[in-house]
């Protein structure tokens, strides 16, 4: 079927952004939107590695004054909080802003302003922490700040405030982006897609978007019981007036333990669909990763007392939550039995993203079998707040999170741009992270059992740790070599790599079918899908149907489960909005950190925001006691 | 490889519909995704409050007052009839009757400001400050919580009667009403376990 | 050159053997968790290596023309799978089974008569209370915890500020301290000497400083320390050290005991029997004349933001503390 150019002067017209900083401000593009996500992310997470950097410095010899404790604690605060509430989650909420409209084969998200909302709010969040640093009033308490340290008595100042106004911020972000991430999932799929016929990337970004629905109202609620404890003297963690500084940890954890699955289970995502293109062969054990997924999902929200073995409850909990921490290693150990099926039953390409793929194994499995370690609670008692747990999470979230990012950032790199990124100079930057991060990470497991508690800026002489902080602090230099080669690689790429075409990979997913970079609106037509993997079937031309309208913006609505198409729904254009509703609720946010009085008269702020988005632009009415009678 | 594939129109899309209700309609799983995250909210609030109940010798604490019935019984009675009106204007919407659905949203706006009072009241009738005791911090925080919520739908409601009222209605608009009805019904739920807890587990411990 | 892989696995591994290591347990609680450390390892090591194993075959080998049925309608595959998932279970099962058993030893001795302890963290130092079992008195000492070999100590864990933890790796693994809680551990040392307690939540500036001594005697050499401790302070001797006392009755009664005196102040460590310890700060340097009187004038200087106020001395009132505190032995 030849391409009719009036159809595509007209979509575009329709879908194309207004220019320059109009446009950029008022954008609903999720691609758009998607990318300053990315790049903000991969900026903060140079930022936390540049910390890094700085505690091992500080930790390469013992009783070094090169830093004060100060600026130790803070350094180390920063670093937690900006990779687990400005990095990773936001990054895996992008990536999925990014791809699955493109994966369903849609024009846009379903709540596409809610979208542009999100990355506002989030940028809300990042400002607020890093302001405060450049400010010299930087949290110092850690990612999870405990009371009694973090309440009135022992934190004076707002350096807490600033930490549980953040979390504010970005978790309003994050809950906004999985309702979008979830509605589009469930009710945007093409014609015949039903959801046995669903890719297990989709599946990843639905679980994980119901996951973060489910687990960031706790995060939410305890940070504004901490400030109401700072504030407002409320007394829900003071011992002495019946409070208890342990319920400040069960509502922590009953976010934070999801919520390392919520990183983790996109990136089971971005592995599939690698592995799936790379192996040249179908994925090995659809339902059984369907079903891992929904399960590590579930499970997830059962765990969360493993965080807490060392505080002294009651012994039958602690046998619970063992077995429960335990069991979930069989969903993600069958995942790992169906990614390298796949590979066995296929003919694998070794190209760079297959490469990181191969990396998230070796890695992620490391960090898997320590976390079996520490789900004993038993064992966890000597493991626990030392070196030991550091190095668990790092390989988990490193290994687990972020080498499948990066594989799934140069595997989708030449769909954004293009482009394809030079596989030699991919390759360098892989071995530079990896091997500088297993060898940076790996010795932190013998130093845990060596003794050295974590979070403490410095060591006594005489311990035997000095050595393998060496090898520790070497291996992170190195990996941060790696990093800046890949940055490079992406930056340079842009402008000079070989162009890709819309499939250079032969992929297995409907985002192959749109063109590189896809246009504002995605697709000209509207895809039917037969089977799980469209773009290897043997039906050649591409099944499609026309009907969406071209003059204005609008998005197929399709059934939950049979993707049946149900009716055209009216997709929002370019707007004003989202950015002046996050300014009206950064501006509470940050005024609440001061006064109570900025909940109240943020709220009338933030109400006429939200009036002015959803005000229905539809003609005035003729009749009734308001109408205009004409 | 180089262009996107060939492609080949097997139907069309041109003769669905431009709107659709209830659970159909997309925008009916954004207000369930949100009243998702508000229920998991109170429920975990009310986890808190069971939390420090249990762990405390008694609830409430010696020397702590009862907080009183009278305001919470008319505020949960009132909340309770203004659910008659909500249901009535979700029927409205359903079956796109422009004059239900504008007069039955006015009236739940009346309702929703009538509400406040009684809501006033029982936070002055709660017996405990905020500030004295984690009982007294724990039924602050229900009680805050709820109110936001009532405020939200308030609010809502108001600016959802006066668009009505002077612009055109068109299928949308009709499944916005929709929806104002089904988050108004979840307020109405959502207090009946939070006034359990506030009101009455103090005089059942 | 045989000797680089010694010297190498020495300086990698010189801490194994170490004084706060988790490795070299010293105690029933340590032993316990050790052999289950052992375990997890081995069974973790297998697991790990059959991992890599199915990896690296898959990848080397190559099909050599395309299949295009799904993977799915391969039956080796599917048998594998239901392989997979039984290895799984059983190496979990028997960490499982390994952790309850790890378990079960660490709280052995609490039916049993034990020597009671009470340990209170505070930023950053630990108050140590023995009770007398002759006359059920509590005996105060601060940041150096002795211990009888082959016997057990119930230590009640407690906090006077924010949550603290427990831990000598070489004896016994964590307990936290929590404010408003009582948490209790059961220590029973079997190898005597010298080891190394650290504060393992982070709880504030100096956390990295918060560490204490601690001496495995035979219950013989543990009683007569018990006796020496429970003593009041020796009396002042010579004239420099009744300076000293003079001074001390001033700025550092305030904040700290020495029984025997007038000095009563709770807020920081005991010193009746200061002289005796191993080390200073609560394991921040080594118990040293210089050491000490570096403390005294300039404790901010030493180990910044500890609550020790920085009492402006001169240098003979200085040095006639530093004297007197030396014989608080």
């Amino acid at each position: 079927m030849t391409p009719d150019p009036r159809l595509e002067e007209e979509i575009s017209r329709t879908w194309r952004d207004p220019p320059g900083l109009w446009g950029f401000i008022a954008t609903v593009d999720h691609k758009r939107i998607a990318a300053r996500y990315i790049v903000t992310a991969l900026l903060l997470m140079f930022l936390a590695g540049m910390l890094a950097i700085d505690m091992r410095w500080q930790l390469t010899v013992p009783e070094n004054t090169r830093m004060t404790p100060q600026l130790y604690n803070e350094s180390f605060s920063l670093h937690g909080s900006t990779m687990l509430y400005l990095v990773s989650v936001p990054v895996m909420e992008a990536m999925a802003f990014w791809l699955v409209p493109l994966m369903l084969g849609a024009r846009n998200m379903a709540f596409p302003r809610l979208g542009a909302f999100s990355y506002w709010l989030y940028l809300g969040g990042v400002l607020t922490l890093w302001i405060a640093h450049a400010m010299d009033i930087t949290p110092d308490l850690g990612w999870f700040e405990y009371p009694p340290l973090a309440g009135p008595a022992y934190s004076p100042g707002h350096r807490a405030d600033i930490w549980a106004q953040m979390i504010t911020f970005t978790e309003v972000a994050a809950l906004c982006a999985s309702v979008n991430v979830a509605a589009t999932i469930l009710k945007m799929r093409p014609p015949g897609m039903t959801l046995a016929r669903m890719p297990v990337f989709l599946w990843a970004m639905l679980i994980a978007s119901i996951m973060t629905i489910l687990s960031m109202p706790a995060i939410m609620l305890v940070t504004s019981m901490l400030i109401a404890d700072r504030m407002v003297s409320t007394h829900f963690f003071s011992p002495g007036a019946g409070g208890d500084v342990i319920l400040f940890q069960h509502l922590f954890w009953f976010f934070g333990h999801p919520e390392v699955y919520i990183i983790f289970i996109p990136a089971t995502g971005f592995v599939s669909s690698i592995v799936e293109t790379f192996s040249r062969r179908r994925l090995f054990g659809h339902s059984v990763l369907v079903l891992s997924i929904i399960s590590i999902g579930a499970l997830a929200f059962g765990l969360w007392v493993h965080h807490m073995f060392a505080v002294g409850l009651p012994r039958l909990g602690n046998d619970f939550y063992t077995a429960a921490s335990m069991a979930i290693a069989l969903p993600a150990g069958l995942q790992i039995f169906c990614w390298i099926a796949t590979m066995w039953s296929g003919r694998p390409r070794f190209d760079t993203p297959m490469l990181w793929v191969i990396a998230f194994v070796l890695t992620f499995v490391i960090g898997g079998l320590s976390g079996i370690m520490t789900a004993s609670a038993a064992l966890d008692l000597q493991l626990t707040d030392t070196y030991f747990i550091v190095a668990h999470f790092h390989y988990v979230l490193v290994g687990g999170a972020l080498f499948p990012l990066f594989g799934a950032f140069c595997y989708w790199y030449p769909k954004a741009t293009g482009r394809m990124m030079s596989e030699r100079w991919g390759k360098i930057a892989l071995v530079g992270i990896v091997g500088g991060f297993n060898l940076g990470f790996f010795p932190m497991h013998l130093l845990g059992l060596m003794g050295m508690p974590r979070r403490v800026y410095t060591y006594p002489t005489g311990m035997g740790w000095d050595t393998l902080n060496q090898i520790a602090t070497a291996g992170s230099v190195i990996s941060v070599l790696g990093g800046l080669v890949f940055v490079a690689n992406a930056l340079l790429s842009y402008w000079r790599g070989a162009p890709s075409g819309a499939d250079p990979w032969q992929g297995s997913t409907l985002e192959w079918a749109s063109a590189s970079p896809a246009p504002p609106w995605n697709f000209d037509y509207t895809p039917v899908v037969h089977s799980l993997t469209p773009m290897w079937d043997e039906s050649r031309p591409l099944p499609v149907m026309d009907g969406l309208a071209n003059d204005h913006r609008e998005v197929l609505i399709t059934s939950v489960t049979d993707a049946a198409p149900l009716y055209r729904q009216k997709s929002a254009s370019p707007s004003i909005w989202p950015i002046v509703a996050a300014l009206a609720v950064t501006i509470m946010f940050i005024a609440s950190i001061f006064t109570p009085w900025a909940v109240p008269l943020g709220s009338v702020l933030i109400g006429a925001a939200l009036t002015g988005w959803f005000w229905p632009p539809r003609p005035r009415a003729k009749q009734g006691p308001l109408g205009t009678g004409a | 490889m180089n262009g996107p594939p060939d492609m080949k129109i097997v139907g069309t899309l041109s003769n669905l519909p431009t709107s659709a209700i209830g659970s159909r309609h997309l925008v009916w799983w954004g207000n369930v995704g949100f009243m998702l995250i508000e229920g998991t909210g109170f429920a975990l609030a009310a986890a808190a409050y069971l939390y420090l109940m249990t762990q405390a010798p008694a609830w409430p604490p010696k020397g702590d007052a009862l907080p009183g019935l009278l305001w919470s019984g008319i505020f949960t009675a009132l909340l309770l009839i203004s659910e008659i009106p909500a249901l009535w204007v979700l029927r409205c919407a359903r079956a796109e009757k422009v004059g239900g659905v504008r007069w039955g949203t006015l009236v739940l706006t009346l309702f929703g400001i009538a509400l406040l009072v009684p809501r006033g009241f029982e936070f002055a009738h709660l017996g405990v400050p905020w500030h004295q005791d984690a009982y007294g911090s724990v039924i602050w925080l229900l009680l805050v919580l709820h109110t936001t919520h009532v405020v939200t739908e308030l609010g809502e409601s108001a600016v959802q009667t006066v668009w009505l009222f002077t612009h055109q209605i068109g299928d949308d608009q009709f499944s916005d009403v929709e929806d104002n009805s089904n988050y108004w019904t979840f307020v109405v739920l959502a207090w009946l376990p939070i006034y359990a807890l506030i009101y009455w587990a103090p005089r059942a411990v | 050159m045989r000797r680089v892989p010694i010297l190498l696995a020495a300086l990698l591994l010189g801490g194994c053997d170490g004084i706060q290591s988790v490795m070299s347990p010293a105690g029933d609680g340590a032993a316990a968790l050790h052999d289950l450390l052992l375990l997890s390892v081995a069974v973790c090591g297998a697991i790990y290596l059959l991992v890599m194993g199915g990896l690296g075959w898959s990848l080397w080998r190559r099909r050599a023309e395309t299949v295009s049925e799904p993977a799915s309608e391969e039956p080796a595959l599917d048998r594998s799978l239901w392989v997979a998932a039984a290895v799984i279970l059983a190496g979990l099962t028997i960490l499982i089974i390994g952790s309850f058993l790890a378990d079960q030893a660490l709280f052995a001795t609490r039916g049993s008569e034990a020597l009671q302890l009470r340990v209170t963290g505070h930023q950053y130092w630990w108050r140590i209370e023995y009770r007398d079992p002759a006359t059920g008195r509590w005996i105060e000492t601060a940041n150096e915890l002795h211990l009888p070999q082959g016997r057990t100590a119930r230590v009640a864990l407690g906090s006077a500020d924010v949550i603290h933890s427990f831990w000598v790796p070489n004896v016994a693994g964590k307990i936290d301290m929590v404010p408003g809680r009582r948490n209790l551990i059961d220590l029973t040392p079997r190898r005597l000497g010298w080891f190394r307690g650290q504060c393992s939540e982070y709880c504030g500036t100096q956390h990295a400083h918060m560490a204490f001594d601690v001496k495995v005697d035979s219950p013989a050499v543990f009683d007569a320390w018990l006796m020496a401790q429970a003593r009041p302070a020796n009396a002042v001797a010579g004239p420099v050290a009744a300076r000293g006392a003079s001074v001390f009755a001033g700025p550092c009664a305030a904040c700290h005991a020495v029984r025997g005196t007038g000095a009563g102040g709770r807020a920081g460590p005991d010193l009746t029997h200061f002289a005796s310890r191993r080390s200073i700060a609560a394991g921040t340097l080594p118990m040293t004349r210089g050491n000490v009187q570096a403390w005294i004038t300039q404790p901010q200087a030493l180990k910044p933001g500890v609550p020790m106020p920085a009492v402006p001395l001169s240098p003979q009132d200085a040095d006639a503390v530093a004297h007197y505190l030396a014989t608080l032995r």
